[in-house]
């Protein structure tokens, strides 16, 4: 019986395993809240911005938003909010 | 013709490694066992050897290790016969031929090349290899051998070889990551074990499969065509002939698949947003233009269904290259809450021959003459439109509207678009009243408009505008009227069906526009 070799169908990129950014103990600095543009997001955001402003009063807030939910966010996008803060919260939908 | 014999090294009937440099003044033969015109030069062979062995490098190269075995023990050469089972050395020769004798020069450029057997030209051979070497004539009885021989095809060009000759030499387009299948595995279990199967079973993809697949094509097989969402992978053209060889293309469709695929790898179509959307959108492609009729394709009775080998796996390998190359499966970045059957497949022709209007490629703006590949995001579909009573063209167009109004759910108006399939029964009763396509897309606009207050959430229903908001408007911004799309672009049409059945049908469409997705069309580049 001989060995049959087929080709592979896939991108062939091995995955890459990520390690997860260290949490900090802290809330310290600037947050981001990212709408990414789906209905009622924008409601989870404002009480949540409400809420940390009321616990911590001098952590700098943000709000950015996606152009769609259906579409990653623009690269200059991600850019500014990592230059630009330490934290990110991102509200997703349904 | 090869202008040289490549350097190659082959193993003797002794089990000896034999290296021929390739640059050298030689005599090359390539004879299998089984031809009878071999058998006849094998005298010839024998002579020649003895005769010139010393002057000038001699290789008999065999085709069967078996053979060679079996010719060394009937005629016991001089020489050992070079074992090219592998057919490697034939290949790279371009030997078609057997018997096939080369004689290089010095720089090792054929010089002479002998098919077959002419006697008087291997006679003639002979006799300058004599003079230029200073030697007496071979001592041959050359009026006892035939004439001419036509000799026999070389094991290098059976077509049960070729092609894998052509995957494994140096100038292959094959580049993928070849895998090799265990002797004992079953070869489709493993390919349904590494996740490359939408769940039905797959042709392996092996290099002489996706050769001739590739054949399909002009274009280069390492050309880059795009970058396939979720996972953001390369798609070249080799990538693409894997999956259609095993979605069951044959070599022909394999220019509808790139073109698709094309289509799909483009902002405006938005892949990463319909694989991600747990809405359950997929692709369904349309194909116009001549090949259609060139690969059989379907559009009339059945053209949305199971049965035509092109229509399935044209959309198939287009899933197939979506899944292996973007990424996209099912409980990972595919995220449809139900999934639905057009994920499978969902790929058809128009009939444009029973079509009265503009086709659907030149409405998009190409040649009436060229072959056109347009693919849609839909939810659902073919969802039917009955309508067996309607004997004008009017009341036949509102049946559609009303019945489109459905989409999503019937107060989502302004949400997406469809593909509304018209089949050639209605095309005739819209015809009998000479309805244009725009007249059509009017008349659904027409009858499925509401009031904007009929479009408010209530107990009935909780779905579209809040009531909180309609509580701000005023009230003839309550008594506009909200027709179901909002242009009468959204609503694409085509022809197609059999010629008995007043059952037309609509595919429903996911979010559309800049913030969703917006059919792409593609010219086939055939």
């Amino acid at each position: 019986m001989t060995m049959l070799s087929i080709l592979d169908p896939t991108d062939e990129r091995v995955p890459v395993s990520r390690q997860i950014t260290p949490r900090p103990k802290q809330i310290v600095g600037n947050v981001a809240l990212l709408d990414i543009s789906k209905p009622r997001g924008n409601v989870l955001l404002d009480h949540l911005e409400e809420t940390l402003s009321q616990r911590l009063p001098d952590v700098n807030i943000t709000r950015y938003a996606k152009p769609t939910f259906s579409k990653p966010a623009p690269e200059a996008l991600r850019q500014q909010i990592q230059a630009n803060n330490d934290f990110v919260i991102e509200a997703l939908a349904d | 013709m090869v202008e040289a014999v490549a350097a190659f090294e082959l193993k003797n009937l002794r089990d000896e490694k034999i290296a021929f440099s390739g640059t050298s003044d030689a005599l090359v033969c390539f004879i299998k066992e089984d031809c009878p015109t071999c058998k006849e030069v094998m005298p010839v062979l024998m002579a020649m050897y003895e005769h010139f062995a010393g002057g000038i490098d001699i290789q008999i190269i065999g085709q069967t290790l078996e053979g060679n075995k079996a010719l060394d023990k009937a005629y016991g050469p001089g020489f050992s016969i070079l074992d090219d089972s592998a057919l490697k050395v034939s290949f790279a020769a371009d030997v078609e031929t057997v018997p096939t004798l080369f004689r290089t020069d010095a720089d090792g450029a054929v010089a002479d090349t002998l098919i077959g057997f002419v006697r008087d030209e291997w006679q003639d051979l002979l006799q300058r290899l004599s003079a230029e070497f200073a030697q007496a004539e071979v001592d041959l009885d050359w009026q006892s051998l035939p004439q001419w021989r036509p000799g026999c095809g070389s094991l290098s060009v059976d077509p049960s070889n070729a092609d894998r000759l052509r995957a494994e030499a140096e100038n292959s387009p094959i580049r993928a990551r070849k895998i090799d299948v265990g002797a004992q595995d079953d070869e489709f279990e493993f390919m349904f074990d590494q996740g490359f199967s939408d769940g039905l079973p797959l042709v392996p993809p092996t290099p002489e499969r996706v050769l001739r697949m590739l054949e399909g094509t002009r274009r280069d097989a390492q050309e880059i065509i795009g970058v396939m969402a979720p996972n953001l992978g390369e798609v070249n053209i080799e990538k693409i002939a894997i999956n259609a060889v095993m979605a069951g293309c044959k070599p022909q469709y394999l220019p509808v698949v790139i073109a698709a695929v094309e289509a799909i790898c483009t902002d405006d179509f938005n892949v990463h947003g319909v694989m991600a959307t747990t809405m359950g959108a997929s692709p369904v492609i349309v194909v116009n233009g001549p090949i259609r009729h060139q690969i059989g394709m379907n559009m009339g009775m059945g053209a949305l269904g199971q049965g035509n080998r092109a229509n399935a796996t044209i959309g198939r390998a287009v899933r197939l290259v979506i899944r292996n190359v973007g990424g996209a499966k099912p409980g990972e970045t595919e995220r449809s809450v139900l999934g639905n059957p057009m994920k499978f497949t969902m790929c058809f022709a128009e009939w444009e021959e029973r079509n009265p209007w503009q086709p659907l490629h030149v409405e998009r703006g190409f040649d009436a003459s060229d072959s056109v590949v347009s693919v849609f995001t839909m939810t659902s579909g073919p969802t039917l439109i009955v309508d067996q009573e309607s004997r004008s063209a009017d009341a036949l167009a509102g049946t559609m509207g009303q019945t489109l109004e459905g989409i999503y759910n019937p107060k989502a108006h302004f949400a997406t678009n469809c593909l509304l399939v018209v089949v050639p029964e209605h095309v005739d009763t819209l015809m009998r009243d000479n309805y244009s396509k725009t007249d059509l897309r009017k008349r659904i606009q027409e009858t499925s408009s509401r009031p904007t207050r009929d479009l408010v959430g209530n107990d009935v229903s909780g779905a579209g505008l809040k009531a909180a908001t309609a509580a701000g408007m005023s009230e003839e911004a309550l008594n506009k009227m909200m027709p179901k799309f909002r242009t009468e672009e959204d609503i694409h049409i085509v022809v197609a069906g059999g010629e008995a059945g007043k059952f037309s049908a609509a595919f429903h469409g996911w979010v559309t526009g800049n913030i969703g997705s917006i059919p792409v069309s593609r010219k086939i580049d055939i």
